[in-house]
């Protein structure tokens, strides 16, 4: 059975979701649902240790050998992924259980979870699967069932918003495919580890490049990088807060892991940075996404929209780790993608707490919830230092990576623009923290603290992202090894 | 000459703009959706011509037929996911225009900006 | 006790009393017990350290890797010895002051603004006792978190406002400038470990070292060089007990501490002499000098004088720490010891006079000398150490800095210290002279009925009194540590 665990993660969730639509009572969906994340959650801290024991773990799906049947490889980059969007679909299932009561209607209870399990499944299968075709399945996968999930929010712009989100993401996976098809007709393979073989010999034919850039092109837009985020802040506000918390912590996360796929294994670092100049293009954008963005926030009205804006912002520190194609500016944004999922998924998790009692995360009414709610609002402090980059958090640690990559590479400017864009979050937090903790609240209204069901799964994240704060040493070191995996150097 | 040989490829082309375009430029969510098939159309025949081979058949053994022609099956069998992924695509889109129409009472890119204010 | 416990004891025992003190919310009492118990505790653990201190070794405890190759750790030196003692000693004595200024000035929220001191102090032991530059770095930004919620205690608009002016300033200056500079170091030197001559020698060139020196210097925001002083009126929107141990003693000395810190252990006096950044800086302290006097003359309200005054006075360690030469350096560590206790006798005799006579204007002190002698007579006292003239313990590292500056062969700088000290003497002793020499006004609404201060601020006052005037007879204690900073000692 061991053996068969690498399939066995994407497999068991996918059939899993068909029962839960099947089942049709949202209670026994949820547990459904609750028992395919936990398996799959299980499943990748195992394939983590094993591939830390052993190496690259390679599994052929029916018995077909690579390169004609699909492969399932997993490498240490995949299996950090996959441990990071399992571990936060574990925690948001909890959380959904009591949040999507209170936001979706039941009879669509069991849909939803159904819907859940199918994205969460998408985003395992790229993260393990090594056939690029392969990776268009899932993402498509998991973008369909997003669209779905986003659009069950309980405000009517939530269908507007899931519907721009589809335009674009649909945009986003066609220009993927086109890349991937301009690859197979020069190299005649699908398979991950085989194209990057075949392709330096036909690297200077002119449709690789055109390959590369339909892929930039589409993968920039499923990550949100600035300027091609214009999906995002609507689809994260009016989203159930259940799919917020999910989906900022996992989807953009799982495109930045294409992008390292796609351009340090597939088409090899060399060629990226140095043939096709991608840093040239990337560092910039992630830079005025860092800045832009960040301002954007602070301007907002909506907590959630807020966050979304701040995302985008944090892409950028992943995108601009990724740009100095250096060991070190790898790790940060291998880092950074797993810090982030816990502090966004923390914030916007406390977010969904206040929507559950106030039934709004307008500024303008979260007046004192520092008095009414003040584990929800703790939770909110201890997220946003994260964002902020204060010590003993996981955003001090991406920090101080992503800083010194920059002035490893002599770019002291860029290490200035990182330090700014901390300050503009303290900025954005801080306008959360004053309503909520100076003002006074309406003394008509009868607002109580979230229920533990909100509360635990919340602060788990919380707790966690202190403590990978606090003891960096494991996470970074496989970030390290997975950046070396990724450059082909090191061991 | 070479421009008419590769007719598949100007083809192609020229319905992905076609598709493309009407996506950017056309306010209405219902058109937008047809651009946007067009535009997944456009990939599918670019596969499929890329799969094709000059006098290439189906690739099913016949007893007897040696030294046949056959065309690439892969690009083909790919694109039958394409069209399922496309269908899927489409009948969501479609279904959030109706529930867009039913809570706005429009589905005009522009009037719906309005009404979200 | 081996030393690592103690250490690991005296930093955790304010931390427990803080959570102890929780428990006793509704008895202010046994609240207050605890927190003087565990004053005196902590001080009793601190003291213990002292005997090995001065024998030569340096306690050290290593507790874990929190980033690979950087450690949360801690290391005693004579430098962190003095910032420790004098942080530790004065606690219990402000929290007996504080527990009769919050009653006397029927202050809400008591627990919370224990708890928060508690921790405070804490932090202040893990910047003194921090044996590399993150473990600095990171209890200097708890110290300015958990600070936060004591300057903004009132909660009112005001101190909304000063508590932005207090975190702006403090975080910008400490990611945006002194995280960099520690990152840079890093980068350059490999560690960040605190190393007798300094670590950065010789790893990059003159004009770079400056570069992170200018960092350094105005990174530590606390440390209140112009033009980042701005926080420190702001704060004294807090509590006297606060502006009296946190903004005249712990926080100001966390950050000149660090200069000094970062001065000896980080570039190493020797590097520091050669640098071009070294005299430039020593005279933006000497600018802050003059500046912060010429403005405490214009400020009526005797607290924000008082915080003009520690401005100006701060400055003169980051001077001591530039003029690079053994003199400078034990004259700017002694300076922190000496105008630690002058200047808490200041506030506390400031805190006096607005809980018995609801006074905060020094233009209404007139004729209050003869109501409340003892308070004036310690602030006289106070004053005298400011100034730097005996029979008070300021005279001797003013004594010393003035010898420093001549050594560095800046007499324009040792203009500036007589200058300042002439300043000193005009915006100080104004208060005690108005109070026992000028004739109440006639409108006077607090003729009758005002006595001294409630018992327990009395205490506290002259305790530290008497500890200003014994510092002027034995400062052999200090003098002695600060001599073991130098490499080879003072001759």
């Amino acid at each position: 059975m061991s053996q068969h665990l690498p399939v066995l993660i994407v497999v068991v969730p996918l059939l899993l979701a068909p029962l839960a639509a099947l089942v049709g009572n949202w209670k026994a969906a949820w547990i459904v649902a609750a028992a395919a994340s936990w398996w799959a959650f299980g499943v990748s801290i195992a394939l983590v240790r094993r591939v830390l024991a052993e190496g690259t773990i390679s599994y052929e799906i029916g018995g077909w050998a690579a390169p004609y049947g699909i492969e399932y490889r997993i490498d240490l980059v995949s299996a950090f992924v996959a441990m990071i969007v399992a571990t936060i679909g574990a925690v948001a299932i909890i959380y959904a259980r009591t949040s999507v009561r209170a936001e979706v209607s039941e009879d669509r209870g069991a849909l939803f979870y159904s819907a859940f399990i199918l994205c969460f499944t998408g985003l395992l299968g790229i993260s393990v699967t090594g056939d690029v075709f392969n990776i268009f399945v899932f993402l498509e996968v998991s973008s369909l069932s997003a669209y779905a999930l986003i659009a069950m929010g309980q405000d009517r712009r939530a269908l507007t918003a899931a519907y721009q989100y589809l335009i674009m993401g649909s945009v986003g996976a066609t220009f993927i495919v086109i890349g991937i098809g301009l690859m197979y007709s020069m190299t005649g393979t699908l398979n991950i580890a085989d194209l990057a073989e075949r392709l330096p010999a036909v690297a200077d034919n002119r449709t690789i490049p055109v390959a590369f850039t339909f892929l930039t092109v589409g993968i920039t837009l499923k990550l949100a990088l600035f300027p091609l985020h214009l999906w995002l802040p609507n689809a994260y506000t009016y989203a159930p807060s259940a799919v917020t918390a999910f989906i900022a912590s996992t989807a953009t996360k799982v495109a930045v892991y294409l992008l390292l796929r796609f351009f340090f294994t597939v088409f090899g670092a060399e060629f990226s940075f140095e043939q096709m100049q991608l840093d040239k293009v990337l560092m910039p954008l992630a830079l005025v996404a860092i800045v832009t963005m960040s301002l954007v926030a602070i301007y907002q009205d909506n907590v959630k929209r807020l966050l979304a804006y701040s995302s985008v912002a944090q892409i950028g520190y992943m995108v601009l780790g990724i740009s100095f194609a250096s060991v070190l500016g790898v790790t940060a944004g291998i880092l950074h993608l797993f810090n982030h999922a816990l502090m966004k998924g923390a914030l916007f998790m406390a977010m969904g707490c206040v929507m559950y009692r106030v039934g709004s995360v307008r500024l303008e009414r979260m007046k004192g919830l520092g008095k009414k709610m003040p584990w929800t609002m703790a939770a909110f402090v201890g997220g946003g230092l994260s964002l902020i980059g204060v010590p003993f958090t996981v955003g001090f640690v991406s920090k101080w990576y992503l800083v010194q990559a920059a002035l490893e590479r002599g770019m002291w400017p860029v290490a200035a623009v990182v330090m700014f864009g901390s300050l503009l979050a303290v900025i954005y937090v801080w306008k959360v923290v004053e309503v909520a903790y100076f003002q006074e609240a309406d003394p008509d209204d009868d607002i109580r603290e979230a229920p533990l069901g909100l509360l635990i799964p919340t602060w788990a994240l919380v707790i966690a992202s202190f403590y990978f704060g606090i003891d960096a040493t494991t996470t970074a070191d496989i970030a390290t090894r997975a950046a070396e995996v990724l450059l082909g150097v090191g061991p | 000459m070479i421009a008419l040989g590769l007719f598949n490829y100007w083809a192609v082309i020229l319905l992905m703009m076609v598709g493309f375009y009407t996506l950017i430029a056309r306010g209405n969510l219902v058109k937008k959706l047809i651009g946007l098939n067009i535009f997944q159309t456009s990939v599918i025949m670019l596969y499929v011509s890329m799969g094709k081979v000059a006098g290439g058949t189906a690739p099913i053994l016949v007893e007897g037929a040696e030294h046949v022609v056959y065309s690439n099956p892969i690009p083909h069998v790919l694109m039958l996911t394409a069209i399922v992924v496309g269908v899927a695509t489409t009948a969501l889109g479609l279904s959030l225009v109706v529930r867009i129409n039913e809570a706005f009472g429009t589905v005009e890119d522009d009037e719906l900006r309005d009404e979200s204010l | 006790m081996t030393p690592g416990v103690l250490i690991a004891t005296a930093m955790l025992l304010p931390v427990a009393g803080a959570f102890a003190l929780l428990f006793w919310d509704k008895k202010p009492n046994v609240r207050e017990a605890v927190t003087l118990i565990t004053g005196a505790a902590t001080f009793w653990h601190v003291y213990q350290l002292l005997p090995l201190v001065r024998s030569g070794l340096r306690p050290r405890l290593d507790l874990f890797e929190v980033l690979p190759g950087v450690q949360l750790a801690f290391e005693v030196e004579p430098l962190g010895m003095v910032f420790a003692l004098v942080a530790s000693f004065l606690w219990p004595i402000t929290s007996l002051y504080a527990i009769g200024y919050m009653r006397g000035h029927h202050e809400e929220n008591q627990t919370r603004f224990f708890f928060f001191f508690a921790v405070a102090i804490a932090g202040a032991l893990g910047v003194a006792f921090s044996a590399n530059l993150f473990t600095l770095f990171a209890f200097y930004e708890v110290l300015t978190l958990c600070t936060f919620p004591l300057v903004t205690h009132h909660q009112t608009e005001e101190a909304k406002k000063a508590g932005r002016i207090y975190l702006g300033i403090l975080l910008t200056t400490s990611i945006g400038f002194q995280l960099l500079a520690i990152i840079w170091t890093w980068v350059l030197a490999g560690t960040v470990d605190f190393t007798d001559g300094g670590i950065l020698a010789g790893t990059a060139s003159a004009g770079v070292l400056s570069a992170i020196l200018v960092l350094y210097v105005f990174g530590v925001g606390k440390a209140a060089v112009m033009p980042f002083h701005r926080w420190l009126p702001a704060a004294m929107v807090a509590p006297t007990p606060v502006s009296a141990l946190l903004h005249a003693v712990a926080v100001v000395k966390a950050g000149v501490f660090t200069v000094l810190k970062v001065a000896v252990y980080v570039f190493g006096i020797d590097l520091l002499a050669t640098l071009s950044a070294t005299p430039w800086l020593a005279w933006v302290a000497a600018t802050t000098i003059i500046l912060g006097s010429l403005v405490a003359m214009t400020k009526d309200n005797l607290k924000a004088r008082l915080a003009y005054s520690t401005i100006s006075q701060l400055s003169y360690i980051v001077l001591g720490a530039m003029l690079a030469n053994e003199w400078g350096i034990i004259g700017g560590g002694m300076h922190i010891a000496m105008h630690a206790f002058g200047k808490i006798t200041l506030f506390f005799a400031a805190g006096a006079v607005m809980v018995a006579a609801h006074e905060r204007n020094i233009s209404q002190m007139h004729g209050l000398g003869r109501r409340m002698p003892i308070t004036f007579g310690a602030f006289f006292i106070g004053a005298l150490s400011i100034i730097g003239l005996p029979p008070a313990g300021g005279s001797w590292s003013k004594w010393f800095l003035g010898m420093g500056t001549l050594e560095a062969g800046q007499v324009g700088l040792l203009a500036v210290l007589m200058v300042s000290s002439l300043l000193g003497l005009y915006y100080l002793l104004e208060v005690p002279v108005k109070a026992f020499f000028f004739k109440p006004p006639a409108d006077a609404h607090h003729a009758e009925g005002i006595h001294e201060a409630p018992m327990p601020m009395v205490i506290a006052m002259v305790v530290t009194a008497t500890a200003t005037l014994g510092l002027f007879l034995y400062p052999d204690l200090v003098f002695e540590l600060m001599a073991m900073v130098i490499p080879g000692g003072a001759q």
